[in-house]
């Protein structure tokens, strides 16, 4: 994916050109939030009690975080699985690469991981004369389109239908025109089953990894992670070091909350466990931090880290809804996104803290109790203090500490706001107001609320 | 310093120190009336086939009836599913394995490596059939973990419907890459 160094007022504004375009995204998404509701009602009062047991988890985790990271390489090596360590995404990729060299391959195939789209990964191979395949339907349809993903579970949700026609028409030979999604799916299905056939390198991410017994748990629909696992000779999983979990019964939390929190299922298709390597065959687990053991260190924004990549915060942010995912110019876009980000660079992402209402109803989605939004407000307490506030926000908030500190300024700026308002009304509602923009200017009130209240009160 | 000392290191300087004990989760062990009626329920709605059988050579017609081509199976009647290459089985029309056990909640089966013999056979063929004993349903994933326990496995599967996709607006379409059709047999034994 193409780093920009775009704001996300620009990119949201672009996407915001084509205004149906807008509306079915925003309403495709809630219904998707729809159906997490439905799903999420139907354990009742248990619901809220696994959100609660999986924040507990969690914590458990990120308070003993190394010892459980110790604990899963030492299972998993007695499994049979080489354990890889990489501080950041430049070691991944090596490490990757590595691997792929070593055994001769330069054709891989991927199933997805948001990890792999965080250290950019196809990119480098490609640089490095290997050929990543994307297997996830959506992953291989943004991939042909040369984009990256807009969504951490549906990557390509910014894409209509009859776009996906147009590029399977081009890449695999579809009839034009013909943009049914079943001729559409069967069109990739035999397409990446020749993939799955050929290739003898596999990578695949982990959901969740267990300290207990070194096994890792890979949850698709599709059926691709397995697909390709079970058919190369190397599978190489990656993962970012929080995904650890104690214990293989806490999967019994987990998975109950991840689908019906993604997408309303009940649970995957899938939920497979890897424990051994099959007999003749290499698993390889290459744990990451790329900035994680420094989130951990920040008190406030630590709990971040407790995140299971489900997209629920996505879904129901009317942000996100209507800003669409490019528009976070980060591998995780959305609420989520906006607090994992700036951790990996505070001047690059300074804008995506502000990328919120700061409504709340991502927290109140959260299958792992994050508190996002309250996150959204301190990161920007945080980029302000640092220094990575732009200019103009700077000197708006100067001006407003002034103006609100100062009593008979703040009277004065009331009466020429009102004044303004109806004397020379073009002076607010121009195009170079930001607020302006999609609002209609409100009646002046004849009076401030303090005019009223000395003209009023009971003397 | 290696990698994994260092990012080790760093864990250990940063991660909180408050005790953050673990929940208690028998609180979520609820029991079910009737696992069989949920569990056809929920996996008929996520587009599986859930069937009852009288016995094994009910479930054989049944399968011989409705599906054609290469048939392999880790039970009698069928070829036996080749402990070979996997690649030897991507002309397989339709699989047919036995179930450990199945899930009320989520219509998902459990089934490791000892019972699927390749684990690329619940995945690679066009179809998959499963047999299941009516009184391996246990009623949600708390207890499905209790089950499973410490079990010594290489590789265990939760299988829950046909391989699926909504990844083009939102439409769903079944038979990704995965098997089109699951069809769970139940043996009311």
């Amino acid at each position: 994916m193409t780093k920009t160094l775009a704001q996300h007022p620009d990119l949201a504004d672009r996407f915001n050109r084509d205004e149906n375009r807008v509306d079915w995204h925003d309403q495709t998404l809630w219904w998707v939030r729809q159906k997490r509701d439905r799903a999420a009602h139907t354990l009742e009062t248990d619901w809220e009690a696994l959100r609660q047991a999986a924040s507990d988890i969690k914590d458990n985790v990120l308070a003993n975080l190394a010892d459980y990271l110790e604990q899963f390489e030492r299972a998993a090596q007695a499994n049979g699985a080489i354990v890889h360590w990489a501080t950041d995404a430049a070691e991944h990729n090596r490490i990757v690469l590595g691997l792929l060299q070593s055994v001769g391959a330069t054709r891989m195939i991927k199933s997805k991981s948001m990890l792999t789209e965080e250290c950019d990964l196809n990119d480098f191979l490609a640089q490095n004369g290997i050929e990543v395949i994307d297997t996830d339907l959506g992953e291989r349809i943004i991939q042909l389109a040369e984009e990256g993903p807009s969504h951490i579970v549906m990557p390509c949700i910014h894409k209509k239908k009859e776009e996906i026609s147009d590029l399977f028409h081009e890449h695999l030979g579809t009839e034009a025109g013909n943009a049914d999604p079943q001729y559409l799916t069967e069109a990739a299905r035999g397409h990446l089953r020749d993939k799955f056939l050929t290739r003898k390198a596999a990578l695949t991410g982990v959901n969740f990894a267990i300290a207990e017994t070194g096994e890792f748990v890979v949850c698709t629909n599709e059926g691709n992670a397995d697909m390709g696992a079970h058919l190369a000779d190397i599978h190489i999983a990656c993962m970012g070091m929080e995904k650890i979990i104690p214990q293989r019964a806490h999967l019994g939390v987990f998975l109950r909350l991840l689908a019906r929190s993604a997408t309303g299922q009940p649970i995957t298709t899938y939920s497979s466990h890897f424990r051994r390597p099959a007999a003749g065959k290499a698993l390889h687990i290459v744990i990451v931090d790329n900035g994680r053991s420094r989130q951990l260190g920040r008190e406030e924004f630590r709990n971040s880290l407790k995140c299971i990549r489900c997209g629920a915060c996505m879904n129901t942010c009317p942000v996100y809804r209507r800003s669409g995912g490019h528009s976070y110019h980060n591998a995780v876009g959305g609420p989520i996104g906006a607090i994992l980000a700036p951790n990996l660079d505070m001047h690059q992402f300074a804008d995506l803290p502000y990328a919120s209402t700061l409504c709340g109803s991502c927290s109140n989605v959260c299958p792992v109790k994050i508190n996002i939004h309250e996150q959204l407000y301190l990161w920007r307490q945080e980029l302000t203090r640092s220094g990575h506030a732009t200019q103009g926000k700077k000197a708006a908030m100067g001006l407003a500490a002034w103006v609100l500190s100062n009593p008979r300024i703040y009277r004065l700026a009331g009466k020429m706001g009102r004044w303004a308002m109806r004397n020379l009304p073009f002076s607010i509602n121009n195009r170079f107001n930001p607020w302006y923009k999609q609002r209609e200017l409100p009646a002046p009130p004849k009076a401030s609320f303090r005019e009223w209240y000395l003209k009023n009160r009971v003397k | 310093m290696s990698s994994r000392a260092e990012i080790l290191a760093a864990v250990r300087k940063n991660q909180p120190s408050s005790p953050a004990p673990l929940p208690d989760t028998q609180k979520f062990w609820h029991e079910v009336d009737d696992v069989y009626a949920q569990f056809n329920i929920i996996l008929s709605g996520i587009g599986g086939k859930v069937l009852e059988i009288k016995n094994w050579e009910a479930g054989q017609e049944y399968l011989k009836e409705h599906f054609n081509g290469r048939i392999v199976s880790t039970l009698e009647g069928f070829e036996p599913l080749p402990e070979s290459d996997p690649h030897a089985l991507a002309d397989v029309e339709l699989c047919v394995l036995q179930a450990q056990f199945a899930v009320a909640e989520n219509g998902a089966i459990w089934i490791t490596n000892s019972a699927l013999r390749q684990r690329a056979a619940a995945f690679i063929p066009q179809h998959l059939a499963v047999l299941l004993k009516k009184s391996d349903i246990v009623p949600t994933m708390h207890h499905a973990y209790a089950r499973i326990g410490s079990a010594d496995y290489d590789f265990g599967v939760f299988i829950a419907g046909p391989s699926k996709t909504a990844d083009i607006e939102q439409s769903l379409v079944l038979g990704a890459h995965g098997p089109r059709t699951m069809t769970v047999l139940v043996l009311n034994e």
